[in-house]
């Protein structure tokens, strides 16, 4: 039998359904097998705005991707190879995406008459021939879920619930990956209620014997996607929230300094709050204030008393925070400040990925208020970057900006643990005694220009600082003009500084100069990656240089761009990183722009790549 | 035994010129603060001044204690992460009623909803003093502003109605020149283990000047005052001849000559600060025809617990009981090992 299964180096499997369906959980629980066999995953959840849309309507369709290979996997994937359509609706969002000849596994039991009405069909998808470019695998999940559960006495709405465990089932027997996992999951989340775990688990094993079954009628056929050569090492699979919020945690550890996260709830944000909000036993502080406003704020008093602050939101929110953080950047105090980013202007697509907020990050504030600014690439990235952000706002005395979005913030990798124990501590230095001459705020860090730090109960040093300008040598209120200067250029020139203090711009893949260079940061690393490893294996002479910290950037950057004849720049915004890099270093950079609220394709990369080079030519 | 030096005034004073215009009444609140925090047993290293925006808000600079000028409208919520870094910290808010009450008005109600250990000061002149005199959320309708050239149209503000319905368990008022009476409700107020809001009477002589005299005049002021003592008879006027009852039928409180039309000192209202319904009538009181105005302490009526103590008693619940660390957790869940 093992014979007939297919051995293949990769796939993407898109699971939609109706946000009552339980996609999410399917997804992720498959995602678990898959990471459990090794596999190396990405994965994406897209999900509507709307809480509860109506059943069967089309914007109350949800979709879980994932993209799992025996390669290296660094995106979702461009098509799905398989879209498990739950419903006519869902069908009829996701088939666009589907890739040409592509297989559709489908559930007759709900293309009744109304749900295809709701859907917006005028005939049976399944009956009209439209389909027929396509591997179309139709069976009757409704009524084989009822059947696999009538024995557990449950009532019509309860076993169709355990409609997409039977779905997951089938799945699991397509691409041989392992129940027992999930089945361990399901009696413990359901321990109290064994009966439900039980028709959950049949529903489970009764899709995987039908995939069994239909085995030998070779209806469908089976597949084999074999462990990825990984790293030697522990991993798990996590996503952008929790990794960044670990991440803030050890980096408050590492600072040896008490968390104090003030949040307002805003998606795709929230889960940072959720996350480090379950973490009080380690000590961890939350707040959930009454708006951004106060949220920054009391992030930022926190930090006068000697707290990390912490303060997390997307666009709209930390519009909200601006004025807070001119203030944190006048008192000079440690501050992160981390936004996941949406689609913009205004509520825009709360739902929908999109990095556009650099320039708000960068440029966004009344006055000269510079501020450092890094991102995060995917989510096993955030932990590492959620620890620097907390190291650089610590040692300069300055808010920093972490911008992360939507994607990353949702979409889940395989991440290997990093050693906790080696971890470089950055302890936090409180001013302790006072010299003869008394205590004065403003007085600098002869090499990092940070001011001193004196929390409220330290005795003789007691001050008075705010958003007034200070006097550079006595921190006491001042107007005079030359002082201002002087201010406003040792804010400068103590953000300008951090460049010597992180690490060179690397180039991830291609040589450090040549014909074309493909600039990137956040979350487009993964199809930016890809599609210079295509265009490399072509033979085309591209490289891929990936930005982690975008202010200020680091020291060789212009020496590096000048390296390569043409510069290009995808964005999933209207060209901002490519503003930026003309602003500093005078380069032609050419600007690939994307905002549909999807990430980029590698296919759309690959395309921008062959008509830079063909330009050239 | 080495003898503790008693701080006096002048350790509480910094040594920032006072840039307030002369005559100004945040002069003697100053002062009255100045000369009181000594009396209170304050230290300077623990005490902060936590202000936002306005000629009020520049009362940190003068304290040589901590402080911390904000920006407007938001020193409520720094000072809360403040009191949630630092549970010890005697924190003082101090606000103007456009600070505190229009542009902050949201932070002041949740800070006093949330019962966060710290006082609250709000300096009302009726007036934006430092922008140069706008009408403020408590000027009355028909004033005459830069703003407002034809006169103000809109309803104005009760700060201690205000308070008391955003759930604030310790409210008082007091008036800036009552340098007798101020110092006792600075007591009580940081005696006061919650939030607790303090509206001081305070004359802006440039822009608003006389907002207050009706009542604070030195002869008007036992006819229009009200001074509240728990426990004692809501008795005032020159010769102390009239005093408060409950008038059922209308629902509110009443002035009435004792003496007269059977009227004796026994039919006057006792003041119980603990009585939260009768804190609310007094609020209101002054607005009415020969109605004094409440003075003192209208309402304390402590919880069991404070905002940020609650937070830190929870995480320190959640922690002893815990031997997780960071590790753990990021470890934990379902991992592979790959050799
Ligand atoms: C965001 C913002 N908006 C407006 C101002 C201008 N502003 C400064 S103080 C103030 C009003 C102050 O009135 P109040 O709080 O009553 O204080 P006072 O000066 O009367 O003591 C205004 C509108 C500001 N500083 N910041
Ligand atoms: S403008 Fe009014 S409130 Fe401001 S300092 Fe002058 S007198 Fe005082
Ligand atoms: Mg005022």
């Amino acid at each position: 039998m093992s014979s007939d299964i297919q051995v293949l180096e990769s796939a993407v499997v898109r699971f939609a359904g109706d946000s009552g369906d339980g996609m999410q959980l399917t997804g992720s629980q498959f995602t678990t097998s898959t990471a459990l066999s090794g596999s190396d995953l990405a994965t994406f959840p897209d999900f509507p705005a709307e809480i509860r849309a109506p059943a069967g309507t089309t914007f109350g369709v949800s979709a879980f991707q994932i993209n799992f290979g025996a390669k290296k996997i660094k995106t979702v994937g461009d098509a799905p190879d398989v879209l498990v359509a739950m419903n006519p609706a869902a069908l009829k969002v996701n088939l666009a995406t589907l890739r040409p000849g592509g297989m559709i596994v489908v559930d007759t039991g709900s293309f009744t008459k109304r749900n295809l009405q709701k859907a917006g069909y005028d005939a049976n998808p399944l009956e009209d021939g439209s389909l027929e470019h396509y591997q179309l695998v139709e069976l009757d999940a409704t009524k084989m879920t009822v059947e696999a559960v009538k024995d557990f006495g449950l009532g019509n709405k309860e076993a169709l619930r355990c409609k997409n465990m039977w779905t997951l089932g089938l799945m699991l027997w397509m691409f041989s990956r392992n129940r027992a996992p999930i089945i361990d999951w399901l009696k413990a989340k359901f321990a109290k209620l064994p009966d439900i775990a039980d028709a959950n688990i049949a529903a489970l094993n009764a899709g995987h014997a039908f995939g069994e079954t239909a085995e030998l009628h070779s209806s469908i056929k089976r597949y084999t996607i074999g462990a990825t050569k990984q790293e030697p090492g522990i991993y798990k699979t996590v996503t952008g929230s929790e990794s960044l919020s670990w991440g803030l945690v050890a980096g408050s550890q590492l600072a040896n300094l008490q968390i104090v996260l003030g949040s307002y709830p805003i998606t795709p944000a929230s889960p940072v709050l959720h996350t480090l909000s379950k973490m009080k036993e380690l000590g961890v502080v939350t707040f959930q204030a009454e708006d951004e406003i106060a949220a920054i704020c009391a992030a930022l008093g926190a930090a006068y008393g000697g707290a990390l602050g912490i303060t997390s939101s997307s666009g709209p929110g930390i519009a909200l925070k601006t004025e807070a953080l001119g203030l944190a950047i006048s008192t000079e105090l440690p501050l992160v400040v981390v936004n996941v980013q949406r689609g913009g202007p205004s509520t825009g697509m709360p739902t929908k990925t999109e990095q556009s907020d650099l320039y708000q990050a960068i440029y966004g504030r009344n006055g000269d208020a510079p501020l450092p600014v890094i991102s995060t690439r995917s989510p096993a990235d955030c932990f590492e970057v959620a620890i620097e952000a907390c190291r650089l706002a610590t040692k300069y005395m300055t808010p920093v900006i972490l911008l992360s979005d939507g994607f990353i913030a949702n979409a889940a990798e395989p991440w290997k643990l990093p050693d906790m124990d080696a971890l470089e501590p950055f302890p936090a230095k409180f001013v302790e005694e006072i010299g003869e001459d008394g205590f004065n705020p403003y007085k600098r860090d002869e090499e990092t220009l940070a001011r001193n730090w004196a929390v409220p109960g330290t005795p003789g040093a007691m001050h008075r600082i705010g958003g007034i300008e200070k006097s550079y040598d006595t921190g006491h209120i001042s107007y005079d003009p030359a002082n201002h200067q002087k201010m406003t250029d040792t804010r400068a020139a103590k953000v300008a500084g951090i460049a010597h203090d992180i690490p060179l711009q690397d180039v991830d893949q291609g040589a450090k100069s040549g014909k074309l260079a493909v600039v990137g940061w956040g979350s487009t690393y993964g199809p930016i990656s890809e599609a210079v490893k295509a265009a490399r294996a072509e033979g085309k002479d591209v490289s891929h240089i990936h930005i982690r910290y975008l202010n200020p950037m680091p020291s060789n950057m212009a020496d590096l761009l000048a390296g390569f004849d043409h510069i290009l720049v995808p964005e999933m915004n209207t060209g901002q990183l490519k503003t930026v890099l003309r602003d500093r270093y005078l380069v032609d950079a050419t600007p690939l722009n994307k905002v549909s609220g999807q990430p980029f394709k590698i296919t759309e990369i690959q395309a921008a790549i062959n008509a830079a080079l063909g330009e050239e030519g | 035994m080495t003898e503790q030096t008693k701080l006096t005034i002048k350790d509480f004073t910094s040594d920032q010129e006072v840039r307030w215009c002369p005559g100004c009444g945040d002069y003697a609140i100053l002062k009255c603060m100045q000369r009181t925090l000594p009396e209170m047993g304050a230290t300077l290293e623990n005490t902060v001044f936590v202000s936002g925006i306005g000629c009020s808000s520049r009362f940190p600079y003068y304290m040589n204690t901590y402080g911390f000028h904000t920006i407007h409208g938001r020193a409520p919520a720094i000072a809360t992460g403040l009191k949630l870094a630092n549970p010890d910290l005697d924190v003082w808010v101090i606000t103007g009623d456009g600070d505190g009450l229009s542009i902050g008005g949201n932070h002041t109600m949740h800070m006093l909803r949330r019962n966060v250990d710290l006082n609250i000061l709000l300096f009302n002149n009726k007036i934006y003093g430092l922008t140069k005199g706008q009408y403020s959320p408590t000027t009355e309708v028909g004033h005459l502003s830069p703003s407002t050239p034809f006169g103000s149209v809109d309803p104005s503000l009760n700060p201690i109605s205000f308070a008391l319905g955003s759930g604030a368990r310790f409210v008082a008022r007091t008036v800036d020149t009552a340098q007798k009476h101020m110092p006792g409700v600075f007591m009580a107020a940081k005696e006061f283990k919650g939030a607790s809001f303090v509206e001081i009477l305070q004359n802006c002589i440039v822009y608003n000047d006389d907002a207050w005299s009706d009542i604070t005049e030195k002869k008007a002021a036992p006819e229009k005052q009200l001074l509240l003592e728990h426990g004692e008879k809501m008795i005032f006027g020159a010769e102390r001849n009239k005093g408060i009852v409950f008038d059922l039928a209308e629902f509110r409180l009443k002035v009435v000559n004792i003496g007269e039309d059977g009227v004796t000192e026994d039919d006057i209202l006792t003041h119980d600060e603990k009585n939260h319904g009768m804190a609310r009538l007094l609020a209101e009181l002054g607005a009415g025809d020969g109605e004094p105005v409440a003075m003192g302490v209208l309402y304390n009526s402590p919880a069991e617990t404070s905002y940020e103590k609650a937070v830190h008693a929870q995480v320190d619940y959640l922690a002893s009981g815990s031997k997780r660390t960071l590790k753990d957790i990021v470890y934990g869940g379902q991992t592979w090992t790959v050799e």
